[in-house]
C-alpha cells in the first residue's frame, strides 16, 4: 500500500483518494478516536486487523484470555470515563468476551468490542470458529453491528464511540467478517470521530420543584449512584448536600463520591450496609434518587424500601424512571447539568433535628468492623492496606466477601477510585480490571483485593502484568473456600456446606513467580506488617497471600428478597 | 405467541404498538428479544418494509396484553438504536383486527 506522506490522524483529509484494507481503516479510525491501547487476542479471523495494528501507535496488550482482554479495556474505560476497545477472534474468542460485555452493559462502561468473523459467504455453513457474535452480543449491547462492507466502517466506528459514550454509557460490539477487513475501500474523506452527543434537555422548573419538595421535607436522604461518577458531578454533589444539609447513601457504584468521613455520608446501603443507614432509610420522608437504578441488592424487597418516603428520581436514562419505583418527580437528564442549575439558587439551611436523629442511629447502631486492629483478619487486612496507600492509589476487587469487607471499610475518598464489578457481580473480574487500570493511569498503584476462588477464575492475566511490567498488586483475602457462598449457606441452608471447600490449595505466590510477578506469602512472614508494606510500596506485579478464618462473615447482611430493616448480625455489642 | 384473541373483554386488555425501525437485519431479532428478555408478553407481531423508504424503513406492529407495564416498556423499546418511533395504536383500526380471520380455528 503506497500510503501518502501527509496522511496523519493531524492531517485528515487526504488530498487524493486513497486505498485502505478494511482493516487498515478500523486501525486509522481508532487512532482517530484517540485509542492508545488495545488488549486482545488474535486468531484466524482477526489476522488482517492484527496484520494492519503493526506499526499504529496503539499498543497492543497480549491478554492469555479474551475475557481478560475485555476487562483489560474495562478496567481502562472505568478509571479514565472513556471508550475503550478490546480485539478478539470469531467463534471462542468472541464467546469468551461475553462475559467481560455483559459487566459492562450492567455497570454502565463504555467498552468497544470488536472481534473477528468467518468470511461472510461461509456464515451459515457452521465453518471453523463459526458463531452467532452477532446474536450473542444483541441482548448485552447498547448496540452491535456486523459490518458487510469495508465502506461500512467509516459510519460503524464513529457511531460505535458515540453510542457506547452517550447518555447511559455502555458497551457496544462490531463483528468484522474476514473479508470485509481485507476488503480495498477508496478513502476520500475521514469522518468526524465519535463523541458522546449532547445530553437530554429538561425542564428547569422541575429543578426548583425538586428543591422546594427538599426544603420541605423533614427528613431527606440522598441516594447517590454510578451516574453521578460518569457525569462527572461529585464536587457539584458534595456542594448540594452540604448546602441542603442532607445525609447521604451511596450505592455500590457511587462509592467514593462524598469522601469516606464526609460528616454527611452514611456509607454504603443495601444488603451490606451499616444498620444505621439502613434505618434511617426506614425512616426518610423524601429519598432523591441521584444516578441511581434502584439496584436490589440496594434496595432489599422494594416494598419496604423507604416506606414513609416519596421518592424523586433524577437519572439520564429514561428508562430507569418508574422502572422499580414510582417517583413523585422525576427529571430525565444528566445529573451533573442538575446540580449545577440547583446549586446557583441554593441557600444554605439546616437541619437539627434530623441531623441529631442520624447521630442517635449511628452511635446505637454503628457500622461494626470487628478485627480492624488484626492483620489476619478481613478489616484489619483491608485498614492495613488502606494506612500504606494514599488516595491517589485505584482499588478494584473480585467479587464475594472480599469485595463486600472493602465495600464497607475502605476509606474510599474519590470517585473512579473503586473499581468493581456490581451488577453482573463477575468473579475473576479484579485482576484484569486491575492490570486495565494500571496500563491508563501509570503513575497510580492499582491494587486488587481478591479472594482465593475469585483469583483463580483469571490467574492467567498475571502473566500479562508481568509482560508489561505494570504496578498491579493483588491482596488474596485467603479462606480457602467460596467464602460468600458458603456464608448464605451457614446462614439460609442449615449449615449444610456443599462444594464450597476447596480441598486442594494453591500457592498462590509460587503460582505468581512462576508467571514472572513477586510473590509474597504472608502466613511464612516474620514480619507481616512489615513484608505488606515493603510489597505495595516498590514497583511492579506483585500477589500477597493473607490467610484468614473461613469463618469470618459480612455483617450486617440482609437475606435477599429480605427487607433491608430485617438484618442479620453486626450488631453493637 | 398465540392467536388473537376475540373475546371483547380479553381485547380491552390488549394495547397495540406500531412501531417505525431501520429496516436492518437484527432489528426484528432486536424488537422481539427485548421483550422476552423484559418478560413482556408478545400476543403478535407484523413486519413489512414501509412503501416509499426505498426499502429503508419498516413497520413494526406489536400487540400486547400487559397494559400496565406498557409505558416501561415503550421506555425500553424507545432506546433500541434502529428503532424511530414507537406509537400506541387504537386495537379497532389495527393490523391485527384486520387480520383476524387468518387466525382461527
Amino acid at each position: 500500500m503506497n500510503e501518502p506522506a501527509s496522511n496523519t490522524a493531524s492531517n485528515p483529509i487526504p488530498e487524493t483518494a486513497q486505498q485502505l484494507s478494511g482493516s487498515q481503516l478500523i486501525i486509522k479510525l481508532l487512532e482517530r478516536q484517540g485509542i492508545t491501547h488495545i488488549a486482545g487476542v488474535p486468531g484466524g479471523a482477526a489476522l488482517p486487523l492484527y496484520d494492519s495494528l503493526v506499526g499504529s501507535s496503539i499498543k497492543h496488550v497480549l491478554a492469555r484470555h479474551e475475557q481478560g482482554a475485555g476487562f483489560i479495556a474495562q478496567g481502562m474505560a472505568r478509571v479514565s470515563g472513556e471508550a475503550q476497545v478490546c480485539f478478539a477472534s470469531s467463534g471462542p474468542g468472541a464467546s469468551n468476551l461475553i462475559t467481560a460485555v455483559a459487566d459492562a452493559r450492567l455497570d454502565s462502561v463504555p467498552l468497544i468490542a470488536i472481534t473477528g468473523q468467518v468470511p461472510q459467504q461461509m456464515i451459515g455453513t457452521d465453518a471453523f470458529q463459526e458463531i452467532d457474535t452477532f446474536g450473542l452480543m444483541l441482548p448485552i449491547t447498547k448496540h452491535n453491528w456486523m459490518v458487510r462492507s469495508a465502506e461500512e466502517l467509516l459510519t460503524v466506528i464513529p457511531e460505535a464511540f458515540r453510542i457506547a459514550l452517550s447518555g447511559r454509557p455502555g458497551p457496544v460490539s462490531i463483528d468484522v467478517p474476514k473479508d470485509v477487513q481485507n476488503q480495498l475501500v477508496d478513502i476520500t474523506e475521514w469522518p468526524e470521530p465519535g463523541v458522546a452527543e449532547a445530553t437530554p434537555e429538561f425542564d428547569e422548573q422541575a429543578v426548583d420543584a425538586m428543591l422546594v419538595k427538599i426544603r420541605e421535607s423533614h427528613k431527606p436522604l440522598l441516594m447517590i449512584g454510578g451516574g453521578i461518577v460518569y457525569s462527572g458531578a461529585s464536587e457539584q454533589l458534595r456542594e448540594f448536600a452540604e448546602k441542603l444539609d442532607v445525609p447521604t447513601v451511596q450505592t455500590f457504584m457511587g462509592l467514593g463520591i462524598l469522601p469516606s468521613d464526609h460528616r454527611l455520608s452514611l456509607g454504603m446501603l443495601g444488603m451490606h450496609g451499616a444498620r444505621y443507614t439502613n434505618y434511617l432509610l426506614e425512616e426518610c420522608d423524601l429519598l432523591i434518587g441521584l444516578g441511581v437504578r434502584f439496584d436490589d441488592r440496594a434496595t432489599g424487597k422494594v416494598e419496604a424500601f423507604c416506606p414513609q418516603a416519596e421518592i424523586i428520581h433524577v437519572d439520564i436514562d429514561r428508562s430507569e424512571i418508574g422502572k422499580v419505583k414510582n417517583p413523585v418527580l422525576s427529571i430525565q437528564a444528566d445529573v451533573g447539568e442538575v446540580l449545577t442549575i440547583a446549586n446557583q439558587q441554593l441557600e444554605a439551611m439546616q437541619r437539627p433535628l434530623w441531623q441529631q436523629r442520624v447521630e442517635q442511629l449511628k452511635a446505637a447502631h454503628p457500622l461494626i468492623l470487628d478485627g480492624d486492629d488484626e492483620l489476619f483478619r478481613p478489616y484489619g487486612a483491608i485498614k492495613a492496606v488502606a494506612s500504606i496507600l494514599d488516595d491517589t492509589a485505584n482499588i478494584s476487587t473480585d467479587v464475594g466477601q472480599h469485595q463486600m469487607w472493602v465495600a464497607q471499610a475502605y476509606p474510599f475518598n474519590r470517585p473512579r477510585q473503586w473499581i468493581s464489578s456490581g451488577g453482573l457481580g463477575t468473579m475473576g473480574f479484579g485482576l484484569p480490571a486491575a492490570v486495565g487500570a494500571a496500563l491508563a493511569q501509570p503513575n497510580r498503584k492499582s491494587v486488587c483485593f481478591s479472594g482465593d476462588g475469585s483469583f483463580m477464575m483469571n490467574i492467567q492475566e498475571l502473566a500479562t502484568a508481568a509482560e508489561e511490567n505494570l504496578d498491579v498488586k493483588v491482596i488474596i483475602l485467603n479462606n480457602g473456600h467460596l467464602g460468600l457462598v458458603r456464608q448464605q449457606q451457614t446462614l439460609f441452608y442449615e449449615k449444610n456446606l456443599n462444594a464450597v471447600k476447596y480441598q486442594q490449595t494453591v500457592d498462590f505466590a509460587k503460582v505468581a513467580e512462576a508467571m514472572g510477578c513477586k510473590g509474597v506469602n504472608l502466613a511464612l512472614s516474620d514480619d507481616p506488617m512489615t513484608d505488606l508494606k515493603n510489597a505495595l510500596l516498590e514497583h511492579g506485579p506483585c500477589v500477597i497471600n493473607l490467610p484468614i478464618s473461613e469463618k469470618e462473615m459480612v455483617y450486617p447482611m440482609v437475606a435477599p428478597g429480605g427487607a433491608n430493616a430485617d438484618m442479620i448480625g453486626g450488631e453493637a455489642q | 405467541m398465540s392467536a388473537v384473541m376475540t373475546s371483547n373483554t380479553v381485547k380491552l386488555q390488549q394495547s397495540v404498538l406500531m412501531l417505525t425501525v431501520n429496516n436492518h437485519p437484527g432489528v426484528m431479532s432486536a424488537v422481539c428479544g427485548l421483550f422476552s428478555r423484559r418478560s413482556y408478553n408478545l400476543e403478535g407481531i407484523m413486519v413489512r418494509p414501509i412503501q416509499g423508504t426505498d426499502g429503508a424503513q419498516s413497520r413494526v406492529w406489536l400487540l400486547l396484553n400487559e397494559v400496565d407495564k406498557l409505558e416501561q416498556v415503550m421506555r425500553h423499546t424507545e432506546k433500541l438504536v434502529d428503532v424511530l418511533t414507537v406509537d400506541r395504536h387504537r386495537f379497532e383500526d389495527s393490523v391485527f383486527a384486520k387480520t383476524e380471520g387468518f387466525f382461527e380455528v
